[in-house]
């Protein structure tokens, strides 16, 4: 085990390497120079200059991109172009609560899809299956922004439940007052989980169940439960891979639910510093977002291993 | 003496609508305490059919009929609960394909614990050690070390011996063989083979022992029974049957064997093919491959009868 853990957090480097390179080109790739953003356009050519030499643009690439990682290492991703204010603390304040979000989703979406792709798994080709298996259809096919304005319209507009938009008073806690805020975002960002991991946990229990070792359990006398209880420990570690990488795509890829909400995370971080060209605080925020979808993707590669004896070789 | 097994006219039948496959048809068998009988015939005659009849293993939707004994208990009458009592208990079973029939992400030792502590309870560590004299029961070298394996680390043929083992960790009365040697090596094969023979002799068990190889019912069984699209067309002492069988499909196949070859240019086959179960012939199933047909065997079954006075044979026309 402690050899496969060993050879996989290797295996990080130069993906994280690769990722950096990435993130740091891409200021130089963006069409426009990168002092446009804040040089006004009948800036000197001297004032350009000293700009340049202020943010060492005018060295070599390759130097850049060492100061650059060697600052970024240290936690020092420049400072917002837009606010003035150090790129590494907006991105934190924004992690957080994209963290809270993604969390509460994914254990929503894991918990309900499990459930029913487990039922529906079981008894394949009956009503229970039908239906479970239309949830989890609608599910990945609804577009969750719309799923999201008509939540917003029903509980918050009509039903007066539950508040729109924001994360709600300053301070976290278990609070009611606070909670409040994370149902509408989190149930619609649930969603997609909970159909991919129903369909994935249906077609994984189908599999297992109609293999020999299921019967030979029955034919030494395991009982139901006993028997589930085998189906439950060969079908996890690819849920829980399934679900490892869906929260990969949640802690990145909630642009659209945080715009929609106004939910003060990354998502809603990237939007802003998209339509203001921050570009240090796009830099930033691609690079934490990227490494976060690296870590857990070893994270869920190591848990399976501890889960599933084959994996580790 | 009252038979350890007892199945009386049992049928199976798959599958519902306008073409349901009745995969087993009006089967009789008894076996003695200590008897080992040898199930032989092709893919599709029917014998793992009636092999799994004996636990009850079919799909909901299998419709069976008859009656089947063990050691006095009627099996189509137990409760769910008390048929799993049963399983394991008093009839067990081992498969053709150990790396199949056991879950990869337990260990052996855990599988056959698990099975222990089902039937007779007993903390955990008793049941490891149950499960530890076992393996050398059937001789699994440095056993210890292997209850923690996973079946991936193990071979064919000692995962065949985990098998066996863990099948008769309960001790039961009856061994259920389903083709346990033919996914292995011909040498591992004979090993098998004799610790299965060895094992019956010792604990006393009945065995029924489902082949395709007659050179592997020779080896292990005392009478055979040899089974055609669902029926048994002969029966009788496994020496009486080799040396004159009695029914053309049972000559059919001790004649096609390949070891029998040797210095002829081609194998003899039975020509054409085993019947569309769904779709049967009236009379007698084997008559559209028949040498010996007659108009009575198109219309009518042949009853299983002693025309010799010893073992049974299903057909108009024997010798």
């Amino acid at each position: 085990m402690m050899a496969y853990a060993a050879k996989r957090i290797l295996q990080v480097v130069p993906v994280a390497v690769g990722v950096s390179v990435v993130c740091f080109m891409l200021i130089h790739l963006a069409p426009g120079d990168p002092l446009a953003a804040i040089l006004p356009s009948d800036a000197s050519a001297d004032l350009q200059a000293q700009m340049r030499a202020l943010y060492g643009l005018d060295r070599p690439l390759p130097v850049q991109y060492g100061l650059w990682l060697i600052r970024a290492l240290h936690g020092d991703l420049g400072q917002s172009i837009a606010t003035g204010r150090p790129v590494t603390g907006e991105i934190a304040g924004a992690a957080v609560n994209t963290f809270i979000l993604a969390g509460v989703a994914t254990v929503l979406g894991f918990t309900v899809g499990a459930t029913l792709g487990f039922l529906a798994g079981l008894a394949r080709g009956t009503w229970v299956d039908r239906i479970t298996s239309g949830i989890a259809m609608l599910g990945v096919s609804v577009p969750h922004y719309w799923l999201g304005l008509v939540l917003v319209i029903v509980f918050s507009v009509e039903l007066n439940w539950l508040p729109a938009t924001g994360a709600g008073p300053g301070g976290r806690s278990l609070d009611w007052s606070y909670l409040r805020f994370l149902v509408l975002p989190a149930v619609t960002l649930s969603v997609i989980p909970m159909g991919i991991i129903a369909r994935t946990v249906r077609s994984l229990v189908a599999d297992v169940t109609a293999q020999d070792f299921v019967s030979a359990l029955g034919a030494k006398g395991m009982l139901r439960r006993q028997v589930l209880r085998h189906v439950v420990r060969n079908v996890a570690p690819t849920a829980l891979s399934v679900m490892g990488l869906q929260l990969g795509y949640l802690l990145g890829g909630s642009i659209l639910i945080e715009t929609v909400f106004s939910w003060p995370g990354t998502g809603f971080l990237l939007n802003t510093a998209i339509f203001t060209r921050d570009l240090p605080l796009l830099q930033g925020t691609i690079l934490v977002l990227a490494m976060i979808f690296v870590l857990i993707n070893l994270g869920v590669d190591l848990l399976q291993g501890a889960i599933d004896p084959r994996i580790q070789r | 003496m009252t038979p350890m097994i007892d199945i009386r006219d049992l049928s199976v039948v798959f599958g519902r609508g306008p073409k349901p496959v009745p995969a087993v048809d009006g089967v009789t068998l008894a076996l003695a305490p200590g008897e080992v009988v040898a199930l032989l015939g092709e893919s599709g005659s029917g014998k793992s059919v009636t092999l799994r009849s004996l636990l009850r293993l079919h799909p909901a939707s299998a419709r069976v009929g008859g009656t089947i004994r063990v050691d006095g208990t009627d099996v189509m009458a137990l409760s769910p609960r008390a048929l799993a009592d049963f399983r394991g208990r008093t009839v067990s079973m081992i498969f053709q394909e150990p790396r199949l029939a056991l879950d990869p992400v337990y260990t052996i030792g855990d599988q056959i614990a698990e099975a222990v502590r089902r039937h007779r309870g007993g903390t955990r560590a008793q049941a490891r050690a149950r499960a530890l004299d076992l393996f050398d029961r059937v001789r699994i070298p440095s056993a210890k070390r292997r209850l923690d394996n996973y079946p991936h680390e193990m071979s064919g043929g000692m995962l065949q011996r985990a098998m066996i083992a863990m099948a008769l960790s309960c001790d039961p009365k009856v061994l259920l063989a389903d083709e346990p040697t033919t996914a292995l090596d011909a040498t591992v094969q004979i090993q098998i083979l004799l610790l299965v023979r060895e094992l019956q002799r010792e604990y006393g068990l009945s065995v029924i022992f489902v082949t395709h190889d007659i050179g592997v019912a020779a080896e292990v069984a005392d009478r055979v029974a040899v089974m055609y699209a669902g029926r048994i067309v002969e029966e009788g002492a496994i020496a009486d049957v080799i040396r004159s069988p009695q029914h053309p499909y049972a000559r059919g196949l001790l004649d096609a064997r390949v070891e029998l070859a040797g210095g002829r240019d081609r194998l003899i086959t039975i020509p054409g093919a085993p019947p569309d179960l769904a779709d049967l012939p009236p009379g007698c199933s084997f008559a559209p491959r028949c040498a010996r047909v007659s108009g009575e065997c198109r219309t009518t079954v042949p009853p299983l009868a002693a025309p010799l006075g010893r073992g049974q044979v299903a057909c108009f026309h024997p010798g």
